[in-house]
C-alpha cells in the first residue's frame, strides 16, 4: 500500500508537518489491554457501585424494567452501526423507525409534530425556550420552581450566553403545585413562554389547564416539560400546551450514572418550521411505494449555517430506538398497565408517613424526616443495604429536612417496608 | 417456454407494515408481575380530571411481532458492520463489542446519578481517568465530559471563550469561520451570541492568512478551525495563525472532528489551540447508532479551567472522588447530571485497547487507507487540492458534471456496488464534493473493492451516464423524492392517511 502511495515509510504520512505541531514523544497511556483486562477492570468499577441495591431515588431518573427486547434490537449491527439516515435509500431501517417514534411520542403528548430526538430532557428546555421566543418574538421565559432544579440551571447558562431574562415563579406550600397566583402577577406581554413541569419535580401533578389559561391570556405560549414518561400512560395528555419537552428515560434507557438519555421536543403543526433537530418525513420512492427521509432540514446548521433554527447535529437516535421497542413492547395496555402499578407502589410507600404536600403525585412525592436530616435517615437505610431518597435541602433550602422518594413498579413490599420503618 | 420470474416486491421481509397498522386490541408483548401491593384506583389516586381515557392510537402487537417488526427493518439499513463506510468527516470506523459489553455491566448501567458518592467511586474514576487520557491526546490541561455531542461541545466551548473574555472586561462581538467549517460552527457562534464573520479559503484550501489578517480586531473573541481543515488537509500555518489571534487577545477554538488524523503525531495543545472538543463517537469509535448518542468532550488550557461546566471532578482530602458544584467564575450547567457516561465508558475502553502504541499506530493507518484510496482513484476523479491528504481525501466532480453526473449520482450508484456513499456537496468550498474517509479499520481488500467501485462509475459517467441518474437500481428502495417530502410534511402516522400508494 505504501508503494502504491509512493512513501517509503509510515513517517512519511506525517513527518511533512511543521515541526512546531508534531509531538515527538509517544503519548503517556499505557499499552494496549486484552479484552479479558478490559472487562475485568470495568467490573471491579461496577462492583463498588451497588448494582443491586434496592434504590428510591427518582428526581428525573427513574429505575424501570428494561425488556429484554429493548437491547436485542439496539444491539443488531445494521441499527447501531449505521449513520444518521441521509442517504435514505439505504437507511429505511432507521427512518422507519424514527417515524413511528415521532409518532407514539405524539399519541403521548397529545401533540402534532415531534422531533426524532434532543440530547436529554435538560437541553430541550432551552431549545423550547428558544422555540418560543421565535415564535413569539419575546425574549423573556417564565419558569416553575417546580421544574427540575437542574434543567432550571442548563437554562440558565444557556440564557447568560443569548441575553434572555428567565425568572422563576414559586408554588404553593401546601399543595407543592404551581402558584397560580404568583404565575399570573409575573406575566405580562413580554413573556415568550411560561414553563412548567408535570408531574412536577416534588411528584405532583400540575394543573396545566389553568396554567396554560393564564400564559395565553397574555399571548405567552406553555411549554410543558415530562421527566417521568411513564406517566404519560396514565395521565391526561397535555394537549393545552404548545410545546412539550420531555425525556424519555423511563422507556428502557438505564440510568447509567446520568446518560446517555433522549429528550424530545413536540409542538402544533402551525410551529412544525420552527422545531430544532431532526425530522423524518414519509414519501415515495420511484416505484411509487412508500418510503421515509429526513426532511425539513432547511432549519437544520448544515443547511442553514448560521441562519439554522438550533446548532443540534448528532442526538440520541439509538437511545430514541430504544424507546420505541419500549413502547411497541408495552403497547397501549401495557403503558397504562405500567403507570398504574407506579401509581399503587409509591401509594403503598406514602402511606402513613408524614408527606409535605397534599397534591396528587404519580410515583414520587415528599416526605418529611421528622427530627432527623434526610443525610441520616439515607445513612440508616444504608446500614440495610437500600439506596434512600433525594435530599431537597440544597436545591430548595425551604424544604430543608424533606427528601424526595420514588417507588416504580420495581420496588418490592419488603424493601418498602423497611424504608417506610426507617421514616417513621 | 417457462415465465421469467423477477424480484418479488410484495415479499414478506421488504414491506414491513408500521406498528400501527399490524396491532389490534389484545395482542400484548408485556408481562408484568402481580402487585404485591393493594391495587388503586387511577380517577381516586390522580383525580378523575387527570386521568386519559387511553392513548389514541397507540399499537397493540405480539411479542414476536416486535421482533420481527425490528429484525425486518433492520436488514433495510447499511452500517459498518455490513462494509466499508466512507463517510468524510464523520470517522465511521469499527465499533468494538467489548465496548458495548462494558458500558451494560450491572454497577455501571443501573448506577443512579443522586446515589452517594460513596458508592459511585467506580464511576468517577471511570471519567477522571478519560478526562486524564484524553488531556494527554489532546494536549490540554482539563477535559470536561458534560457535553453531549460535539456540536454541544462546540457550544460550550464558545461560551467558555465568552465568560473568560468577559472576565478580562469585555466578551467581545465577532467569531471568525472559515468557509470551509462545518455548519455547526456559525450556527453555535449564533445561539451562544456572537457575530459571524466568514474566512475565506486560499487556493490551497488552508486558512488564508492575509484575509484572516484584513477581518482581524480587537472586536474578534475567537476563531473557530478545524484541523485538519475540511478537505482532509494539515493547516501549515496553524501555529502562526494562533499566534495572530492571540496577538489581539482572542481565542482559538479547534473543532475536533477530525482528531483521528492526528492521535498520537500531533496535539492540538502543543500548536496553540485554547479550547477544542472531540466527538467521541468518531474518533474514540462509539457507535453512531444512526444518528446518536454521541458525547462531545471539550479541553481547555489552563485560563480556561475555571469556567469549566459545573460540577468538577476533585480527590478529597481522604483520597476518595468528589462532586465539586462550589466553582463561582463557572459557565454553569451545560446539562443535567454528568454527561453521556455510557458513552464515556466505552470511549476508555477503546483508549485501554489501544493503548499509547496502538493509539498512534491506528493514526498512521488512518492516513494510509486514505492516501491509498487517493491514490487509486486520483487519475479518474478531480482531486480538489493538491496538498497532502491526512485521514480523508476530497474530489471534485468536475470531470463526471460534463457528462451531467454530479456528486450526488455517483454517490447513489456507489451503492449499487455494495457500499455507503462518500460524504456529499460538502465542504462547500469545493464544487460538487466527494469526501472520503475510509478510517483505520479498513482491511486492504475492502479498500480495493471500493476503488474498484469507483472506478468503474467513473467509466459508466463517461460511457452510461443516463444510467447512473436512477441509480440505485439494486436496493429494496429505489431513489427516495426528498422534494416532495418537506413540501407537504407528513411527519407521524394518522389512520387512513397515507402519501403513497398501499405497499402491496
Amino acid at each position: 500500500m505504501l508503494s502504491v502511495c509512493g512513501l517509503e515509510s509510515l513517517e512519511r504520512l506525517y513527518d511533512y508537518l511543521p515541526d512546531d505541531a508534531l509531538l515527538k514523544r509517544p503519548l503517556e497511556i499505557p499499552a494496549g489491554l486484552s479484552e479479558y483486562e478490559i472487562t475485568d477492570y470495568f467490573k471491579a468499577r461496577a462492583a463498588g457501585c451497588a448494582p443491586s441495591m434496592p434504590c428510591f431515588l427518582g428526581a428525573g431518573v427513574y429505575r424501570h424494567y428494561r425488556p429484554v427486547m429493548c437491547d436485542v434490537v439496539v444491539s443488531r449491527g445494521e441499527f447501531l452501526t449505521s449513520y444518521t439516515p441521509y442517504q435514505a435509500e439505504i437507511a429505511q431501517g432507521t427512518l422507519t423507525t424514527i417515524f413511528e417514534f415521532q409518532s407514539m411520542v405524539c399519541q403521548l403528548t397529545g401533540m402534532e409534530v415531534a422531533n426524532a430526538s434532543m440530547y436529554d430532557g435538560s437541553t430541550a428546555v432551552p431549545e423550547a425556550a428558544m422555540m418560543a421566543l421565535r415564535i413569539t418574538g419575546r425574549d423573556r421565559f417564565l419558569i416553575a420552581r417546580t421544574v427540575h432544579p437542574e434543567y432550571r440551571e442548563v437554562l440558565d447558562t444557556n440564557a447568560r450566553n443569548s441575553r434572555l431574562y428567565v425568572e422563576t415563579f414559586g408554588y404553593d406550600a401546601a399543595t407543592g403545585a404551581l402558584d397560580l397566583a404568583d404565575l399570573e402577577a409575573k406575566l405580562n406581554d413580554q413573556i415568550a413562554c411560561v414553563i412548567v413541569q408535570s408531574p412536577n419535580f416534588f411528584g405532583v401533578i400540575e394543573d396545566l389547564k389553568a396554567a396554560a389559561a393564564l400564559a395565553h391570556k397574555h399571548g405567552a405560549l406553555l411549554v410543558m416539560l415530562f421527566t417521568e414518561a411513564v406517566s404519560l400512560g396514565l395521565l391526561e395528555p397535555p394537549r393545552e400546551a404548545d410545546i412539550v419537552a420531555g425525556e424519555m428515560q423511563s422507556f428502557a434507557i438505564s440510568p447509567s450514572y446520568g446518560g446517555p438519555f433522549a429528550g424530545i421536543i413536540a409542538t402544533r403543526e402551525k410551529y412544525i418550521r420552527q422545531i430544532p433537530g431532526r425530522l423524518v418525513g414519509e414519501t415515495k420512492d420511484a416505484d411509487g411505494n412508500r418510503a421515509f427521509c429526513l426532511t425539513l432540514s432547511t432549519r437544520e446548521q448544515h443547511i442553514r449555517r448560521e441562519k439554522a433554527t438550533s446548532n443540534i447535529c448528532t442526538n440520541q437516535a439509538l437511545i430514541a430506538l430504544m424507546a420505541t421497542v419500549f413502547m411497541s413492547v408495552y403497547g397501549k395496555e401495557g403503558l397504562r398497565e405500567l403507570a398504574l402499578q407506579n401509581v399503587a407502589k409509591a401509594r403503598y410507600l406514602s402511606e402513613g408517613l408524614p408527606l409535605k404536600f397534599t397534591g396528587r403525585f404519580f410515583n414520587e412525592f415528599v416526605v418529611k424526616t421528622n427530627g432527623r436530616t434526610p443525610a441520616q435517615v439515607n445513612e440508616a437505610l444504608l446500614g440495610r443495604n437500600i439506596i434512600g431518597g433525594y435530599d431537597l435541602g440544597a436545591a430548595y433550602p425551604e424544604l430543608e429536612g424533606c427528601m424526595l422518594l420514588c417507588a416504580t413498579e420495581m420496588a418490592k413490599r419488603a424493601e418498602m417496608d423497611a424504608v417506610k420503618e426507617a421514616l417513621r | 417456454m417457462a415465465k421469467a420470474i423477477g424480484k418479488v416486491r410484495s415479499h414478506q421481509v421488504q414491506n414491513e407494515a408500521l406498528l400501527f397498522e399490524m396491532s389490534s386490541p389484545g395482542k400484548k408483548a408485556y408481562q408484568l408481575p402481580e402487585l404485591d401491593v393493594p391495587a388503586v384506583s387511577p380517577e381516586e389516586a390522580l383525580g378523575a380530571e387527570n386521568v386519559r381515557a387511553e392513548i389514541e392510537g397507540f399499537p397493540e402487537v405480539s411479542e414476536v411481532e416486535v421482533i420481527r417488526h425490528f429484525t425486518r427493518l433492520s436488514t433495510w439499513n447499511y452500517g459498518i458492520d455490513l462494509g466499508l463506510f466512507p463517510l468524510g468527516s464523520c470517522t465511521m470506523k469499527y465499533n468494538p463489542r467489548i465496548n458495548e459489553a462494558v458500558a451494560r455491566i450491572d454497577g455501571l448501567a443501573w448506577a443512579h446519578p443522586y446515589q452517594p458518592e460513596a458508592l459511585s467511586q467506580g464511576a468517577l474514576e471511570i471519567i477522571a481517568l478519560l478526562e486524564q487520557y484524553l488531556a494527554e491526546i489532546f494536549g490540554m490541561d482539563a477535559v470536561t465530559l458534560q457535553p453531549a455531542a460535539g456540536a454541544h461541545g462546540e457550544f460550550t466551548g464558545i461560551m467558555l471563550i465568552r465568560e473568560y473574555l468577559a472576565s478580562q472586561g469585555n466578551a467581545r462581538r465577532k467569531v471568525l469561520v472559515p468557509d470551509s467549517a462545518h455548519g455547526t460552527n456559525p450556527a453555535t457562534a449564533i445561539i451562544a451570541g456572537y457575530d459571524v464573520v466568514n474566512v475565506k479559503s486560499n487556493e490551497a484550501g488552508m486558512v488564508d492568512v492575509s484575509s484572516l489578517a484584513s477581518v482581524l480586531d480587537g472586536d474578534v473573541a475567537a476563531l473557530m478551525v478545524t484541523n485538519p481543515n475540511t478537505v482532509g488537509v494539515f493547516e501549515q500555518d496553524i501555529a502562526k495563525v494562533c499566534a495572530m489571534l492571540h496577538e489581539k487577545g482572542a481565542q482559538v477554538y479547534m473543532d475536533g472532528a477530525n482528531l483521528n488524523a492526528l492521535v498520537g503525531i500531533a496535539r492540538p495543545g502543543d500548536f496553540g489551540i485554547d479550547v477544542m472538543h472531540s466527538n467521541l463517537h468518531k474518533t474514540f469509535s462509539t457507535p453512531h447508532g444512526g444518528g446518536g448518542p454521541g458525547s462531545g468532550p471539550v479541553g481547555v488550557k489552563a485560563h480556561l479551567e475555571p469556567f469549566l461546566p459545573t460540577p468538577r471532578l476533585r480527590k478529597t482530602e481522604a483520597g476518595a472522588w468528589a462532586w465539586d458544584y462550589d466553582r463561582p467564575k463557572s459557565i454553569g450547567r451545560v446539562r443535567a447530571f454528568y454527561g453521556n457516561f455510557g458513552v464515556l465508558v466505552r470511549a476508555l475502553a477503546y483508549i485501554m485497547a489501544h493503548g499509547g502504541p496502538g493509539l498512534k499506530n491506528a493514526t498512521l493507518d488512518a492516513l494510509l487507507n486514505a492516501n491509498y484510496i487517493r491514490a487509486l482513484i486520483e487519475p479518474y476523479y478531480q482531486i480538489a487540492y493538491n496538498a497532502k491528504s491526512m485521514h480523508e481525501c476530497v474530489f471534485s466532480d468536475v470531470k463526471q458534471a460534463k457528462n451531467g453526473i454530479k456528486t450526488g449520482d455517483i454517490a447513489k450508484r456507489l451503492i449499487d456496488y455494495g457500499f455507503h456513499p462518500y460524504t456529499t456537496s460538502f465542504p462547500l468550498i469545493v464544487s460538487g464534493a466527494l469526501m472520503i474517509e475510509p478510517t483505520e479499520t479498513e482491511p486492504k481488500q475492502e479498500l480495493d473493492a471500493f476503488c474498484d467501485a469507483m472506478i468503474a462509475i467513473a467509466k459508466e459517467a463517461e460511457e452510461n451516464p443516463d444510467a447512473i441518474k436512477h441509480a440505485p437500481e439494486m436496493t429494496r428502495t429505489p431513489r427516495v423524492d426528498e422534494v416532495s417530502a418537506a413540501r407537504k410534511p407528513v411527519v407521524r402516522w394518522r389512520p387512513g392517511e397515507t402519501v403513497s400508494k398501499a405497499a402491496d
